[in-house]
């Protein structure tokens, strides 16, 4: 085998989170009641549109998280395994790890960013900005050649997206005219006069503008450095896709991880109340009267000693990296499970007075039946909106810890890692401005889309708005309106 | 209503305690005195007497929980925990690893910090209420509907931005007060100002949106549409009757950070270099100091617990609904 898998502690739990959310969302489409506040979701024309910028994050994320080492070459029927550690997303994106530079250069440029003595034709040295190794290595003049070929190279690209986009949104007519037994024309003019039920309109406009940045930059991105390289030489386009991965995993695991705690406990403090409310209690209001922040930099800390100290634990340095992640996920949900917690107790104290929770003692239904069958399925719209509201707060609050030195390792590629460094070089003249640049715009998109659709998935569950939209029985997926114009 | 006030703060101390036990836990049973030894001297190459050494003139090298050489009560009191843990609940926050003594650097550091919390939370309470009230005001209209895109756009952006962009525009482009730095008496004043700006600033996004669903949740309710059936005007409508009743959410959430304030903001007094709590906290993370992240740990829960207790004391004040037993 060329390679060897990697199997990484944060990869076993992105895989089990992405198994769980299949099997919730093959439960949720047989139970009509659990179907309604997503189609809630489905209606929302923000929420459609920022799942769409996220659908690119995650699928990102996911590549990002298959790793695997390759093989370096045969030694006497022996393989030798590299120790550098790949993912598939470096496979995909192997033109733009392996292109590295010698220092910063600019955006498309085609010359480093500071000037080094060069070997004149005539055997004289002079300072000059030398050419890069690989951005625009291949134009012979780049005074002539640079504009013309940027702009032919963008071009392409936005023609790339069109047909894409054009493909896309061919596909879509098909699918929805066949499901709903008309024209694709008709579709089509249902799709653009927002006719449809679920906002099709903002998610294919949505998706003409990712494919529109995303064109021209990845044609751009085969010659040349989109977003300039740092200090070390590396793509900062390359580096802020990586970032995508550690942000992502942060705001997933870390919810995924505090999950069970908060669920049990919550629940248990609020149905059995007594001693045990008194405990868990007296165990959250101790655990969210540290401040947070102290609380992690404390525990990572001693992370770090520990990690420090037994050095021998770890074959790689990724794996190293990975666990320190990991732990970075334990102790962020350690400290943030205290508030959902507080949330089910009040809800499960609510709902143990209920006549049908009475009714299940009365037929002498075991407690931990009540709590499965009864208290669980009522309270899983709390955590549900609580999961999806902390995922942008967590991802902020990787890059202030990454500042803080508590963060994640800083071998990881992540959005912190990327701030901090460029932090310094804003004071560096001439000012190197493309990382900070980069890391904003990706960060923002991504936490903007999470914020977005969490206040999608909250409206849709919000039981007060329930009574605004008519009965799920005629959610059809189309309104009426467009089987009129079939 | 001081009998209260006498239960609350007695409810607090097994909570301290256990905030006590815990960071004791933290930082000397998962790893022992030994393990931050040789990480401050350097793993490798560290000689058991070096390790000896440190941890006597730190004070680690006592036992943990039980002092077997000690007779009487010095069974309990020489040892690891009684001298770095127990001390803590008077106060008594012993030396740093550096060796300087943390109480003093405590007392200093606490002023600067409270001047950029202070001015940042009264600002921050006024301009948040501002925009808050605009947005309910003009409710259901475009100026509404933008100011809330608006909102969710800036608390999108990460904090650091706001003070990497501050710094920039206004300290390095505009040239308009030092980027950094710190100075004791009037001085202080241009050192403050971009720091309490952008702090204000960086909070608008969350806060404002977070007060409007406040303001709209009590605009919904009978006694607003009472007082519009009596013809008073909106403005009358939202500042005397909505605004007196939604400070109640409103203050309480705030009083809660008030004594908290005294530690200051760790990020904002980092970028600006500013000799206060939170950049004293940063460099004790950042060169492991572990005696100094313990002290604040637990002054930070003291303070949080204080603060609790001030929102339930002023509930009584704000709201005459609430009576305290």
């Amino acid at each position: 085998m060329p390679i060897k898998p990697e199997i990484l502690a944060t990869d076993i739990l992105v895989w089990l989170l992405v198994a769980v959310l299949g099997c919730f969302a093959w439960y949720v489409r047989r139970h009509e009641h659990l179907l309604a506040p997503w189609r809630r979701v489905a209606h929302s024309a923000s929420g459609m549109a920022a799942l769409t910028v996220l659908s690119f994050f995650i699928v990102i994320g996911l590549l990002d998280s298959f790793h695997y080492r390759p093989a370096l070459s045969d030694m006497g029927g022996r393989k030798v395994y590299a120790v550098e550690v790949l993912s598939v997303f470096d496979a995909v994106a192997e033109p733009l790890r392996t292109r590295k530079e010698k220092t910063y250069s600019a955006p498309l440029a085609t010359h480093l960013y500071a000037k080094e003595p060069v070997e004149l034709a005539g055997g004289r040295q002079a300072r000059d900005y030398p050419r890069l190794l690989h951005g625009g290595a291949h134009l012979e003049d780049p005074r002539a050649d640079w504009a013309p070929d940027v702009a032919r190279r963008t071009l392409s690209g936005i023609a790339a997206a069109a047909v894409a986009w054009l493909v896309l949104t061919t596909l879509l007519c098909a699918v929805l005219a066949r499901r709903h037994a008309m024209n694709t024309d008709a579709a089509w003019r249902a799709i653009w006069r927002g006719e449809t039920r679920v906002p099709w309109h903002a998610v294919l406009i949505t998706l003409g503008l990712m494919l529109l940045v995303a064109g021209p930059l990845a044609a751009l991105s085969m010659k040349y450095h989109v977003f300039g390289t740092d200090k070390v030489g590396q793509d900062v386009l390359y580096q802020t896709l990586k970032s995508i991965r550690t942000g992502l995993v942060i705001g997933t695991l870390t919810t995924l991880i505090m999950l069970p705690f908060a669920l049990l406990l919550g629940i248990a403090a609020g149905y059995f109340r007594g001693w045990v409310d008194d405990l868990i209690q007296y165990v959250y209001t101790t655990l969210s009267s540290i401040p947070g922040v102290l609380l992690i930099a404390a525990s990572v800390l001693m992370m770090q000693v520990y990690i420090e100290t037994h050095p021998d634990l770890f074959e790689t340095l990724v794996a190293r990296a990975d666990l320190r992640l990991l732990f970075l996920c334990i102790i962020l949900g350690i400290t943030s499970w205290t508030g959902l917690c507080r949330l089910l107790r009040g809800e499960a104290l609510k709902l143990r007075e209920m006549e049908y929770i009475q009714a299940a003692h009365a037929f002498g239904v075991s407690h931990w039946r009540v709590i499965t069958r009864h208290i669980l399925p009522n309270v899983m719209h709390i955590v549900l909106i609580a999961v999806v509201m902390d995922f942008s707060g967590l991802v902020l609050a990787e890059a202030v810890l990454s500042y803080v030195g508590v963060g994640v390792d800083p071998s990881m590629i992540s959005f912190g890692t990327m701030i901090n460094t460029a932090r310094l070089e804003m004071a560096r003249e001439p000012m190197v401005w493309w990382s900070l640049a980069s890391a904003f715009c990706f960060m923002l998109l991504l936490v903007l889309s999470a914020n977005l659709f969490a206040d999608a998935v909250r409206d849709g569950f919000d039981p007060r708005i329930q009574s605004r939209e008519p009965a799920a029985a005629d959610c059809a997926g189309l309104q009426p309106a467009m089987g009129r114009t079939a | 209503m001081l009998a209260y006030i006498v239960r609350r703060i007695a409810y607090a101390i097994p909570i301290l305690i256990g905030v006590n036990v815990l960071t004791f836990a933290l930082f000397f049973v998962v790893n022992t005195p030994d393990d931050m030894a040789r990480v401050h001297l350097g793993v490798k190459r560290v000689t058991a007497e070096a390790i000896e050494k440190w941890k006597l003139e730190r004070g680690y090298d006592k036992p943990l929980l039980l002092n077997e050489k000690s007779s009487g009560s010095g069974k309990f009191t020489e040892t690891i925990f009684f001298d770095k843990s127990v001390r803590l609940f008077v106060f008594d926050f012993g030396r740093s690893d550096q060796g300087r003594d943390i109480g003093y650097d405590i007392r200093t550091r606490m002023w600067p910090s409270l001047a950029i919390a202070l001015p940042v939370f009264v600002l921050g309470l006024a301009a948040y209420i501002t925009f808050a009230l605009l947005m309910a005001f003009f409710r259901a209209t475009y100026i509404d509907f933008w100011g809330v895109v608006l909102c969710v756009l800036m608390m999108s952006i990460s904090g650091l931005f706001y003070i990497i962009g501050g710094q920039y525009l206004v300290g390095k482009l505009w040239n308009l007060v030092p980027i950094s730095g710190y100075d004791g008496g009037l001085d202080a004043f241009k050192f403050l100002l971009l720091p309490v700006l952008i702090g204000v600033f960086s909070g608008i996004g969350s806060n404002a949106r977070w007060y409007r669903t406040i303001f709209l949740e009590e605009i919904n309710r009978d006694y607003v549409r009472t007082a519009r059936a009596k013809g008073l005007s909106e403005i009358r409508v939202l500042f005397r009757h909505v605004l007196a009743n939604a400070m109640i959410p409103i203050l309480t959430g705030a009083v809660v950070v008030i004594p908290l304030l005294f530690m200051g903001s760790l990020i904002t007094e980092a970028f600006f270099g500013i000799p206060g709590l939170g950049s004293y906290t940063i460099d004790a993370i950042q060169s492991q100091d572990f005696a100094v992240v313990r002290a604040m740990v637990f002054l930070g829960s003291v303070l949080y617990i204080v603060g609790l207790i001030l929102t339930d004391i002023s509930y009584t004040l704000v709201d005459p609904r609430v009576r305290l037993q």
